[in-house]
């Protein structure tokens, strides 16, 4: 059905909000990347399958007599990945939570759960002895304020239905019918959104910026290019809630005056492409997009473009050359994007977080927004964490949450109780922060102080067992290759650097190189095009500052002490373990390793190329790592 | 010489977005997505049928690395090497499969055309690292072992 105006918009919004209540039972499997990846769409299936068989049971939304309404809905992601596949038996305000849903399991949840009250406690979430029945007691979800990520794990990801009942496109109604295009501007100026994407400039003024414009060929441009490694919350969101993002790019739209918005997905995220797809074509379907939507003058367009593998495309200038069919490399700037940006016409430029977060704030105003996150910057911010910490997964907390609450309560501290080392933020363009950072209120500008930047909101968590010279070599060989090559300081500092970092993690560092690259760093800090090069050197940077006796280790003492350095270990054999089999002997490829016969062996260090076949090798478990 | 049925397949792309410049990405996944490769050819034909130059079309495909100019093999292994999966030892899991496959950072397919295997630097499935893909399936929490086993089993597979 094509919706002609508002009336029809409201009819649907209502027949919507009735269907959803009149569930008696809704099966909520999540469908989020992490989820799909344990086999949570063997188990939708599975429930199908069960439920289509019992007596009474009516699925989906049908006319039906009586018998018990029961919906299987494929959910955004529900937060917590690791204990995936998710599954939420929901009825009315009861909701109960299981984890790790197997197929055998389903039979046991539709009999138990499903037809009856009764709940299974062996699927429940547990945390030391105590049970968790709803998800909203259990602490990783229960110390989370969800905007953003609301309707994840509550409707179905692809229906538009589901999200009219959830609230769906009240925003944008309320914004074509009751304020102006600058009304809309000036609420979201108001509301001191700032942009989700790492540099958090206000989204207000570049929308400001844009609508001043004389041009009136516009663009609304999404970054969905989320590349950051260890960073997954824009594809929680394309994938969980797409028409909430949709509807933010249309409330962009409306007020800057433009028709063409263009979300430019990473290559990577497959699902998500499929799930903006469907979305974009269910609104065209319903006359939410296209020419003159709800009989209005707003015409509005969608189109999505999918990222080819380079990661400098998530710089601005970069995106939009690479929508137009270019390389995707950057330009000097100015003219900024607001004013000559995808086909050098003005565009707004946001990414997927801040315009998800639009249709609340035009709903329930700027001063709402205000009261939730700190000052400087209001509102929530969705973080994922992973790395070694006990529940790795999708948060969203308000800005200024400490570190501390999203790793200890949330989080539920780190894996095994191991000790707490340093978290990095911000992706490879971030840096570290360490235990005395651990207070410090997580916002746009507290992290700055600190050489980091809340980037898009990767953070990983690295205790006791990660050597932090190691570390930085990773993220910038990851910069290295990511260069795009067109500025020197970023195309050759950051090979010079990662050159140094590979001869320190190698054991053939020398003390002057630490000058050296802090010298190449600040270099490339200051110099370098655009943001990829200009944050590059952070994470040498930051672990520079926290971290150089770990440096000096590597250099000085030849000395790896969390083991990870392949050229630093140091192989020995334990006299007391070692049978004298002579198998360790035999099997090393340079004989660097001696000994009679049913007596202990010795390695020579010297010999030792420290490839580890002993080790992998010995029967007693008598060599071990110094 | 490709056969005549590629230039079919990729009129029919081409026809999908549209002959124009900014069609020239779109459109080369599309045809790399069906052929797993960018034949050189095609490239050279979409250049022409959008308008573009060959250097320019030449210039951005090889800018992305996603595009291949040399045919992949059927199953695409892609090791995330992102942040989460490197901290929670995903090289591990790349060298067991470089020496099941017999493969290395250089020679990243075999030769019976089977496996091709890659790094990824996110595939945004961090809660359940270390993982990798396989022809856009996402498999969890991978181990050398487990790496290993479902080589082995796509083998029995395709024989």
């Amino acid at each position: 059905m094509i919706l002609k105006d508002k009336n029809d918009l409201l009819e649907v919004q209502k027949a919507a909000e009735k269907e959803i209540k009149s569930y008696d039972c809704r099966i909520l499997v999540c469908s989020g990347t992490g989820c799909v990846a344990s086999g949570s769409e063997k188990i939708y299936e599975k429930f199908q399958e069960l439920a289509r068989n019992i007596p009474g049971v009516v699925l989906e939304f049908a006319p039906h007599d009586g018998g018990a309404h029961v919906g299987i809905k494929k959910t955004g992601c529900q937060g917590f990945c690791e204990l995936g596949p998710l599954v939420r038996i929901q009825k009315k305000d009861v909701t109960i939570q299981y984890i790790k849903v197997q197929q055998d399991d389903c039979v046991e949840i539709v009999e138990k759960s499903v037809l009856k009250d009764e709940v299974i406690e062996r699927l429940l979430y547990h945390q030391g002895e105590k049970a968790y029945r709803h998800p909203e007691d259990i602490p990783f979800i229960a110390k989370q304020t969800r905007i953003v990520l609301e309707n994840c794990g509550k409707y179905d990801a692809q229906s538009l239905n589901e999200y009219m009942a959830s609230g769906g496109f009240k925003a944008l109604e309320k914004a074509l019918f009751e304020m102006k295009p600058e009304d809309v501007v000036e609420e979201v100026d108001k509301s001191g959104l700032r942009g989700r994407g790492g540099g958090g400039f206000p989204a207000g003024r570049k929308w400001k910026q844009v609508s001043s414009q004389e041009e009136k060929e516009r663009y609304v441009v999404c970054n969905g290019d989320e590349g950051d490694p260890g960073a997954f919350m824009d594809g929680s969101v394309m994938e969980g809630d797409p028409y909430k993002l949709l509807e933010g790019m249309m409330i962009a739209g409306y007020a800057v005056g433009s028709q063409n918005g263009y979300i430019y997905v990473r290559a990577e995220y497959p699902l998500s492409v499929a799930r903006l797809r469907y979305a974009i074509k269910e609104l065209e379907k319903a006359g939410l997009l296209g020419d003159h939507i709800l009989g209005t003058d707003f015409s509005f367009h969608l189109h999505i473009n999918r990222g080819a593998g380079a990661f400098v495309c998530g710089e601005g200038s970069a995106l939009t050359a690479s929508i137009e069919g270019n390389r995707g490399m950057p330009r000097t700037k100015p003219p900024r994007t607001v004013d000559q940006g995808l086909w050098a016409k003005p565009t707004v430029l946001n990414n997927v977080e801040t315009y998800a977060n639009v249709p609340k704030i035009i709903l329930k105003g700027a001063d709402w927004f205000r009261t939730i996150g700190s000052e400087k910057s209001p509102g929530t911010k969705t973080f994922s964490i992973t790395g070694a910490i006990e529940n790795t997964g999708l948060i969203e907390v308000p800005m200024g949450t400490t570190l501390r609450e999203i790793i200890y309560d949330i989080g539920g501290g780190l894996k095994g109780g191991a000790e707490f080392k340093a978290v990095q933020i911000g992706g490879p363009s971030g840096g570290c922060l360490t235990k005395e950072h651990l207070d410090v209120g997580l916002d746009f500008d507290s992290v700055k102080k600190y050489n980091a930047i809340v980037g898009s909101g990767g953070l990983v968590v690295m205790d006791e067992n990660t050597c932090m010279v190691e570390v930085a070599r990773f993220f910038m060989s990851f910069t290295q290759r990511e260069s795009c090559g067109k500025c020197t300081p970023c195309r050759i500092g950051t090979k010079r650097m990662l050159e140094i970092l590979e001869r320190i993690v190698a054991g053939k560092g020398k003390v002057e190189d630490l000058d050296r690259l802090e010298e190449i760093a600040e270099f490339v800090k200051t110099n370098s095009l655009c943001g990829l090069g200009k944050s590059a050197p952070l994470p040498v940077i930051s672990t520079l500052r926290t971290f150089r006796d770990e440096y000096m280790e590597h250099i000085v003492d030849k000395r790896c002490k969390s083991h990870t350095c392949q050229a630093l270990k140091q192989y020995r054999i334990d006299p007391d373990k070692c049978k004298g089999c002579t198998k360790c002997a035999r099997e090393c490829p340079v004989g660097a390793i001696t000994g009679e016969k049913k007596q202990p062996h010795q390695i020579d260090q010297t010999k030792c190329i420290r490839c580890g076949a002993c080790m992998e090798g010995c029967n007693f478990g008598a060599v071990y790592v110094e | 010489m490709l056969e005549q049925s590629y230039y079919d397949v990729t009129d029919g792309i081409i026809e999908q977005y549209g002959k124009k410049a900014s069609s020239l990405i779109p459109v080369m996944q599309d045809i790399q997505a069906k052929y797993r490769y960018l034949p050189g050819e095609l490239l050279t034909y979409v250049a022409r049928q959008i308008g573009v130059t060959e250097a320019k079309a030449y210039s951005v495909a090889t800018f992305y690395e996603n595009f291949s100019f040399e045919p992949k093999g059927k199953y695409i292994i892609k090791v995330c090497d992102g942040t989460a999966c490197h901290v929670k030892k995903s090289i591990p899991v790349l060298e067991a499969l470089y020496s099941e496959l017999g493969l290395s950072k250089k020679k990243k397919t075999t030769d019976d055309m089977l496996f091709t295997v890659e790094t990824v630097s996110c595939l945004g499935a961090c809660g359940l690292a270390p993982t990798m893909t396989i022809n856009d399936e996402v498999y969890p929490k991978m181990t050398p072992e487990k790496a290993v086993a479902v080589i082995r089993e796509l083998r029995g597979d395709s024989k």
